[in-house]
């Protein structure tokens, strides 16, 4: 019995000490400013460069591994300040309802446009695997499905689509409108690193592949070029209310947004208006990408680069 | 006739295959037939346990808290801020030491004020010199054990820094440092309280089983809701996952002592507390020790799944170099994980092994030897430390290798992936079309063509046959819980990945565990592979399996037979050094061969162990599985990584962990309840 109550009491005073830790730890863990760090190169220089500039300004940064779509929740709570880059098509949902939810506010967007669609790696194009790309007939010829199957594919050609969650059914359903479904299909990859294996094995099989790609990304500087299909209007997806017959068209001009917890104006001020002033244009997000991913610098120097060369851009932020 | 059926279990079981195939052929597949699927009536449990998790968290008994930046009282849930309480401390014991190693302010800005330090600039705690952490280590070796552990503490060290990792593994390293204690403490306290009181034991029982057969990603987004984002929240799932081995452990080590040693403990006149901690403790030491060991691998293999929700460090880095495709680099931040792994493995058994001397009698010097020579180390590596400042310029590497800016074998590594690409991919791509036409897709689309009712027969029928009545419900109960969902296809189809890679790994382990059984060295030899792979992170051979064989199947499977061979060997081994040497020499002297020898006498009295490896076959491959939705899988993991982005994501990954769980738990109880007549029947129980 003794024992037993010993060791509650043990436990319970590990607990205790860890939690009487935090009255003191919490004056401290307040003041950082807290930035998340994705898996992607242009987001994790874009948040060195952010962490940097802020540091100029004199605040304490810490910059914390997080994951895409679950960071706005982080965000919303006030564990995380800010996110910096999200995308329309993949992460407004996320974003929207977070929002809905109370906490998290919109900080404006970058000037960069953003497209995310299906396209083909240059290659395939150059090679000639399927002619007449990049319009979206092309795909109805029998000859150039077959360039674009693989074993599980069933004959038919494949489209390599991101994970499920991204867009559940839009691709297989604008394959439905494009009456193109007989043909193609659609494989759901389970993250971006594997649609990049898959441009990688399928240069080397020397099939041609369809993936889901978007732009600014580090894929632009081997080049490549998006399906242009029918093109968007509002509300032409099954998901938006559209028809069979309307669904076939393509994705927007995106958006590229900020967003930042609704306390973050009044803690940092002169933070949040450089988050809001902020607009990389495609150039910029291409040159943090591309500091990384071909000329090989770490992410902190890629972003001290990129501050040197943009001076003037980022002292009109500044402003 | 009859009582021959009744006794002989091959029988049965082909007598129940009939039966199975019978009912699969009959069954019409059509949606209204309940035959062939069971109603969706847990359909909403998921959005319930989302409900629950967020009214505790939002609602349920609310505090007013003074909010300094609104300059208003807000409302937030008692649980809420109590979790919250929790991470901070956490995050406190981490920055330590952390900052310890790396320099930093944070931990004293608790103490001095913020506002101070920041007025103040030149105030800076400095990091320690990388060669004082490598001359501190190998004293601490050399202390604990001798030159070999110094050596291996040294050469890994070196490695780190070396290599320019020095501060994502000092990251790590402190992350762990905090994590495996709080581990070893809580699995050690509820495992002499299970031992203590069986009701307790009873109740900690599923906890556990769920616990360690959970996939770790179904519990990942709950973590980030109740304890927020960061190094803490990563320490916290990682203590989720790390605790049950210990507890396990540690129970089944005090069961082990016999009653004698408590008695003589009594007879000493122990009292409770030195009856726990001076007999029965020292006494269950080696299963203890197993636990530790167990801990500080488990946290490890953690580290890069604990980067999801914010840890810092190797992990962070590892996922970083996949996503952009560089194996090589990924590849030398894996072995970096594997040199912490192995060196505080080592240290933990050392530390644990070492006889306390109670009689000498030492002088201030002698006692502090250690202390003394480590202050004077400190001393010198920063006296070097300067000195380099002057001779380096920009970056003084006798001080500080900063990230990425030490030697390199990556492009090496790289180049010995490409070679393989190059030199086996035409024959791999043949192998993987063969595959999936006449192997996979076959298999899938019998076993998404199977009636829910055949599916009961064959899972409720084997139950029955090993182990009565009783069997047979449970399995049949914790099948009927997905079978109620609307996930029953997807479990089919993880079913049908985790029934390829068992038979294929276990096929593999039984091999090659036979084949390094056979001598003492290569045993030692094999299970420092299984150690390494254990620790080695499972993400990093994800990319290159995709180069070789493309977005399907066949990759997820290839990931999850490489890691799930680790326990076939393991339990193989250990299954086939237990049969005693007097049965071999027995054997061996009616005359039997080697063959005959390995199949009638070794392979059947190590089966019922080797059968609880397949068990652990079954978990670790459920994982990797669970894994393979970053590859591209339609299972039950693509639901529970996409849900880190849905709305109700905690309800419904924890829901498909459950069921991922359950499966495991069902064949669990099938094969522990076999292992243990057959082990019954044997004598060896």
């Amino acid at each position: 019995m003794k024992i037993r109550n010993s060791i509650i009491g043990l436990i319970a005073a590990v607990v205790l000490v860890l939690s009487s830790f935090a009255n003191i730890a919490k004056a401290a863990s307040s003041d950082p400013i807290r930035i998340p760090v994705l898996n992607w190169s242009s987001q994790v220089v874009m948040a060195n460069v952010i962490g940097q500039v802020y540091e100029e300004l004199g605040y304490n940064v810490e910059l914390v591994p997080a994951e895409s779509a679950s960071r706005y929740e982080a965000v919303r709570n006030g564990d995380l300040q800010l996110a910096h880059e999200t995308w329309q098509s993949t992460m407004a949902k996320p974003m929207y309802e977070a929002m809905d939810k109370g906490g998290l506010i919109d900080a404006g967007s970058h000037a960069a446009p953003t497209l995310e669609d299906m396209g083909v790696p240059n290659w395939v194009i150059e090679q000639n695997l399927c002619p007449g790309l990049p319009s979206w007939e092309a795909l109805k010829s029998a000859e150039c499905q077959k360039n674009f199957a693989t074993a599980d594919s069933d004959g038919k050609g494949r489209w390599l689509e991101g994970p499920y969650e991204w867009h559940t059914d839009v691709m297989p359903n604008r394959l439905k409108g494009l009456g193109l479904d007989d043909q193609w299909m659609v494989k759901f990859a389970g993250s971006a690193d594997a649609l990049w294996a898959e441009l990688a094995a399928a240069k080397k099989e020397g099939r041609g592949t369809v993936i889901f790609n978007w732009t600014p990304n580090f894929t632009d500087a081997e080049g490549f070029t998006f399906i242009e299909f029918p093109p968007f209007s509002q509300g032409c997806r099954i998901e938006d209310g559209g028809s069979v017959e309307t669904t076939g068209c393509g994705s927007p001009i995106g958006w590229l947004k900020k967003a930042a917890n609704i306390k973050f104006p009044l803690t940092h001020p002169s933070a949040y208006k450089f988050l809001t002033k902020m607009e990389a244009t495609a150039g910029q997000i291409g040159e943090m990408a591309n500091n990384v991913d071909n000329l090989g610098m770490t992410h902190a120097d890629a972003a001290t680069a990129f501050i040197s060369n943009n001076r003037g851009a980022v002292d009109e932020w500044l402003k | 006739m009859f009582s021959r059926f009744k006794n002989s279990r091959p029988q049965q079981f082909i007598f129940l295959f009939f039966i199975f195939i019978f009912s699969y052929l009959v069954v019409p597949q059509s949606e209204d037939s309940y035959l062939w699927r069971l109603p969706s009536l847990f359909k909403d449990f998921p959005l319930w346990i989302n409900n629950v998790i967020y009214s505790a968290l939002y609602d349920w008994f609310p505090l007013k808290v003074w909010d300094p930046v609104f300059e208003m009282y807000e409302k937030k849930a008692a649980i809420r801020e109590f979790t919250r309480a929790i991470s901070s401390g956490v995050l406190f014991l981490i920055t330590f030491i952390r900052e310890i190693f790396l320099g930093g302010v944070q931990t004293m800005s608790t103490f001095i004020s913020s506002s101070w330090l920041n007025s103040n600039k030149w105030f800076i705690w400095p990091a320690l010199p990388w060669t004082a952490v490598v001359a501190g280590g190998m004293l601490l070796g050399y202390h604990l054990q001798g030159v070999r552990l110094a050596l291996l503490a040294g050469i890994g060290a070196c490695y780190l820094s070396i290599f320019g990792q020095w501060e994502p593994s000092m990251q790590t390293l402190s992350f762990v440092l905090i994590t495996a204690p709080i581990c070893f403490i809580f699995g050690l306290s509820l495992g002499i309280w299970g031992y203590l009181n069986k009701k307790v034991e009873a109740a900690l029982q599923p906890i556990l089983n769920v616990a360690q057969t959970m996939p770790h990603f179904s519990f990942l987004i709950p973590v980030m809701v109740l304890f927020g984002i960061g190094d803490h929240a990563g320490a916290i799932a990682t203590i989720i996952f790390a605790t049950p081995p210990m507890v396990r452990l540690t129970i089944l080590g005090l069961k082990k002592i016999s009653p004698e040693v408590v008695e003589s403990g009594l007879m000493s006149g122990c009292n409770k507390f030195q009856l726990l901690f001076k007999v029965l403790i020292p006494t269950a030491r080696t299963d203890i020790l197993i636990g530790a060991n167990q801990v500080i691998m488990q946290c490890l293999a953690m580290t890069v799944i604990a980067s999801f929700i914010g840890a810092k460090g190797l992990g962070f880095n590892l996922k970083l170099a996949l996503n952009s495709l560089k194996i090589g680099k990924a590849a030398e931040i894996g072995i970096c994980i594997v040199i912490i792994a192995v060196v505080l493995d080592k240290f933990s058994l050392a530390w644990a092994n070492k006889q306390k001397n109670y009689f000498a009698n030492l002088n201030f010097y002698q006692k502090n030897k250690n202390l003394i020579l480590f202050s004077i180390i400190i001393f010198i590596c920063s006296i070097f430390s300067y000195i380099g400042s002057f001779y380096f310029t920009g970056i003084n590497y006798l001080y500080f290798v900063p990230y990425e800016k030490g030697i390199s074998i990556s492009p090496l590594l790289d180049a010995g992936v490409d070679w393989i690409w190059e030199t086996f991919f035409y024959y791999l791509n043949n192998f993987n079309v063969f595959l999936i036409t006449n192997v996979l897709v076959p298999m899938k689309t019998a076993y998404l063509g199977m009636p829910v009712v055949s599916t009961f027969i064959l899972v409720m029928g084997a139950g029955f046959i090993v182990g009565g009545v009783r069997s047979s419900l449970v399995v049949g109960s914790l099948f009927l819980f997905i079978a109620l969902s609307e996930y029953w296809d997807r479990a089919l189809i993880t079913m049908y990945m985790a029934t390829f890679a068992v038979v294929v790994a276990t096929f593999i382990g039984l091999v090659v565990g036979s084949a390094c059984a056979q001598n003492s060295k290569s045993t030692a030899f094999m299970l420092f592979i299984c150690d390494f792979f254990q620790t080695f992170p499972s993400f990093v051979y994800l990319i290159p399996v995709i180069l070789l064989f493309g977005i399907t199947d066949t990759s997820v499977l290839l990931a999850a037979i490489v890691y799930a061979t680790i326990p076939a060997t393991r339990y193989t081994i250990e299954g086939l050094k237990s049969v005693p040497v007097s049965l071999h020499e027995a054997g061996s002297m009616s005359g039997v061969s080697r063959i005959q020898r390995w199949t009638a006498i070794e392979i059947p009295l190590a089966f019922p162990h080797i059968m609880l490896g397949i068990n652990q076959t079954l978990i670790f491959s459920l994982f990797m599985i669970v894994l393979g939705a970053l590859i591209g899988t339609e299972d039950l993991g693509q639901i529970i990584m996409g849900a880190l982005s849905r709305k109700d994501g905690a309800g419904v990954a924890l829901t498909l962990g459950i069921f991922i769980s359950f499966i495991c738990l069902a064949v669990d109880h099938l094969i522990r309840t076999w292992s243990e007549r057959q082990k019954k029947l044997l004598g060896i129980a």
